[in-house]
């Protein structure tokens, strides 16, 4: 594997080449700016999202509610306890990664990460102000003028903007974004908004202005893993070499030369400032701008178009054998790209199923270990038991907690006194809260059937949470 | 841009010459701004370790300017509870003891108050769980002594049981029947059947007729002619499941003959008003508060 990186050689250190990358057209590029437009949009716009939750809930669609530990998506509200369905996403993501991988190649390298795509947009801020690649390197190699000057400012001004903007839009998914939108204007917002705006302003403006590719090079282990996850079938944007070598350098002699000309189109329009036609290599994002370049050129010279382009490894090998191509379904239903499906789709369908069956009412019991049972004056069992009603609906809900298995069972809690004793306790629990009660269960605990209770809640809509839990008594522990 | 000849090797001199099976480890030279954010770092560490607590000395680590300690952060966020606190802790003293169970919030800050009081103060004779042991009450059941609501809990709480100092302390004094020649060995062991009787126990039913009349002559005035007991003046209910010294023959025939004198000390001299207040609450809710 070459890369442009080993021709920087003498010394330990290394400064980073410049790379002006030249605009270009085509339908990767215009894809690019689709799919740029739509994440873009994504980011800034889903935290004001309004979603009518009734009194006891806040309105935002989207919104992490770090200080009451509750995640808002629409009509999902996650509770902490729940956030397994967090880890399930997480699972999702990584595995649909591996799938997109193996069928696409490193399509989310080249179009959806965050990194390419705000890159993208300081590039073309950059060419914007500078112009384009013979401007910039023009500008570059020219002397310091009040020009020179006006124009970096203008570009650091757009990119620090962009990048306040970035770093400001994601405070919005953690509070309320109207209000803490004023809060931070007027300067009454929490200093932890203010200073996660700044460090995302900071991160957005280095990584995205000055470090770039060396984000993708040296810091994301996502290129690494490809070595693992690309194999002869996985779609890679590569030169097709037996039908460009010999290179022409611009001699029109049919035959002899192969059809690249060497005008160098594609690795001045490389992001990455690689050289595509050394082969597959780690810089390589697929962004395809290359093909892009390259198609432009070809239909200049009236050459077919897929000198560069989206192939398979296997694709390339038939291609330059004069064999048929493999067909696109072979290609994509293998068992690698089958299995991540399968296991990608029964995460996801586990996860909507459960969220389909989840209650939000719930309750946990524990036993008091400290007596573990009481003895009282005319000769009845008394344990006691800490319960946790979770009403995890936005609205008070009365509760009434029930005791079965245990004859002649009565309690009361801590609250109360043995007076109130009775079958069942009724309480209200605030909206989407935790009611933590200790309750005492009295019971004429004699006879084999008296070691176990069941605790039910209800509420008045019949949701029912249950709990079975021992009723401990001097004789079991002899 | 970097042009490269494909044909070439990875680049003699850009391989560390080393080779495995014929594959050669690049010498690809480090970005030079990761040199300077490591040069970053090494600042960094030196102005940490002037600020913070850094190098160890024989005795004790450098202080640093800040003079920051894992203590001193401990006390200020202590003192932070604390005065958190304070409101609740303020509200809870200047009630009348009456009034806190029915104000739920300030009951529950009450009873999480005297779980801690407890463990410091209580522990030590009624045990960790509160459930007591020989000689000692189990808090935690529904028998009392001097009586389980909360207000007459805060008193003995207050002024102690049997403490002469105290004026209110509860006080009472059961005699030695046995030491002091008051009945004889014999007309005890009567005594004890009967007891052993009206607690519903295994007894002789001769000996426990017997122990009525004696039962009746020199225990019931304190004990109650049915055996109940009497809170004014701490006598246990001898006819219930539960048993302060113990419900056997010899613990039984023991309390007689030489009587029990149980002490608790009178909090009110050690403790303040809001951990009074919150004690009582905590017992209270042990499950046994009338």
């Amino acid at each position: 594997m070459m890369s442009g990186l080993e021709a920087r050689r003498g010394g330990l250190y290394a400064r980073r080449p410049d790379i002006f990358p030249k605009a270009v057209d085509g339908f990767f590029r215009r894809l690019k700016w689709a799919i740029m437009a739509a994440t873009l949009a994504v980011y800034y716009v889903t935290p004001w999202l309004r979603w009518n939750r009734g009194p006891y809930a806040p309105h935002q669609a989207v919104l992490v509610d770090l200080a009451h530990r509750r995640f808002y998506f629409f009509s999902i509200e996650i509770w902490p306890h729940e956030f397994y369905y967090v880890a399930g996403l997480l699972i999702m993501a990584g595995v649909g990664l591996f799938l997109v991988t193996s069928t696409v190649g490193r399509a989310w390298c080249g179009y959806a990460c965050p990194q390419t795509v705000w890159t993208d947009l300081f590039l073309h801020i950059e060419r914007f102000v500078e112009g384009d690649r013979n401007a910039q390197l023009k500008l570059k190699r020219g002397p310091w003028s009040l020009d020179k000057i006006a124009r970096k400012l203008v570009k650091h001004a757009f990119w620090l903007m962009i990048a306040l903007a970035t770093g400001g839009a994601w405070i919005f998914y953690f509070a309320d974004a109207p209000t803490l939108a004023h809060q931070f204007v007027v300067g009454n917002a929490a200093a932890v908004a203010y200073s996660t705006v700044g460090i995302l302003t900071a991160t957005t403006y280095v990584l995205a202005g000055w470090m770039r590719e060396q984000v993708c090079n040296y810091m994301c282990p996502w290129p690494r893993i490809q070595g693992a996850m690309l194999d002869e079938r996985s779609l890679i944007v590569t030169y097709k070499d037996w039908r460009g070598e010999p290179r022409s350098h611009g001699i029109k002699k049919e035959g002899e030369f192969g059809d690249c000309v060497d005008c160098l189109a594609c690795v001045q329009v490389c992001p990455a400032g690689i050289d595509i036609r050394n082969g597959s290599q780690l810089e390589c994002i697929t962004c395809a701008l290359c093909i892009d370049a390259c198609d432009q050129v070809m239909d200049k010279l009236g050459r077919p178009r897929g000198l560069i382009d989206y192939a398979t490894l296997e694709d390339c090998e038939a291609e330059a054998a004069g064999e048929p191509p493999v067909p696109v379904l072979r290609t994509l239903l293998r068992s690698r790209t089958l299995l991540y499906f399968g296991l990608w789709a029964a995460v996801g369908c586990a996860m909507a199923f459960t969220l389909g069956e989840r209650t939000r009412l719930d309750l946990s019991v524990a036993h008091e270990r400290n007596p573990l049972w009481t003895r009282l004056s005319n000769g009845d069992l008394r344990n006691a038991y800490t319960i946790n009603v979770r009403n995890m609906e936005e609205r008070p809900r009365t509760v009434t907690l029930t005791i079965a298995g245990l004859p002649s069972a009565a309690m009361w809690d801590s609250l109360a006194n043995e007076k109130k004793a009775a079958p069942a306790l009724s309480f209200t629990v605030g909206p989407d809260q935790v009611e933590k009660r200790r309750i005492y269960v009295r019971a004429p605990a004699i006879g084999p059937d008296h070691y176990r209770l069941t605790l039910t809640a209800q509420d008045r809509e019949s949701s029912t949470a249950a709990r079975t839990v021992r009723f401990e008594r001097p004789e079991d522990h002899q | 841009m970097a042009e490269q000849d494909k044909s070439a090797p990875a680049g003699e001199a850009g391989t560390t010459k080393h080779e495995w099976d014929g594959i050669q480890e690049l010498d690809t030279p480090l970005p030079r701004w990761w040199l300077w954010t490591f040069y970053a770092t090494i600042v960094f560490a030196i102005g940490y370790c002037v600020a913070y607590p850094a190098i160890p000395l024989a005795s004790r680590a450098t202080a640093g300017v800040l003079h920051w300690t894992s203590h001193g952060q401990l006390a200020a966020d202590q003192a932070k509870a604390e005065a958190g606190r304070a409101a609740f802790r303020q509200t809870i003293a200047d009630s009348t003891i009456d009034r806190i169970p029915p104000d739920s919030d300030l009951m529950r800050a009450a009873v999480e108050g005297g779980r801690a009081a407890f463990k410091v103060n209580c522990v030590q004779c009624h045990g960790t769980g509160a459930s007591g042991r020989k000689g000692y009450p189990n808090l935690t059941d529904d028998d009392w002594l001097w009586g389980g609501d909360i207000r007459t809990v805060r008193q003995t709480l207050e002024h102690g049981i049997r403490q002469p100092d105290d004026k209110q302390t509860r006080m009472s004094q059961m005699p030695a029947f046995g030491r002091d020649g008051i009945l004889t060995a014999d007309q005890i062991q009567d005594v004890v059947s009967y007891v052993r009787f009206i607690s519903h126990q295994d007894h002789a039913s001769v000996p426990a007729k017997r122990g009525a009349a004696l039962f009746a002559n020199n225990c019931a005035a304190c004990h109650g002619v049915a055996g109940t007991g009497n809170r004014q003046i701490g006598a246990p209910n001898l006819t219930d499941a539960i048993w302060l010294y113990g419900g056997d023959r010899d613990t039984i025939t023991q309390t007689v003959t030489n009587a029990r004198y149980g002490v608790m000390p009178a909090w009110g001299k050690k403790l303040d008003k809001a951990s009074l207040n919150m004690l009582a609450a905590y017992v209270h809710s042990l499950g046994g508060g009338e």
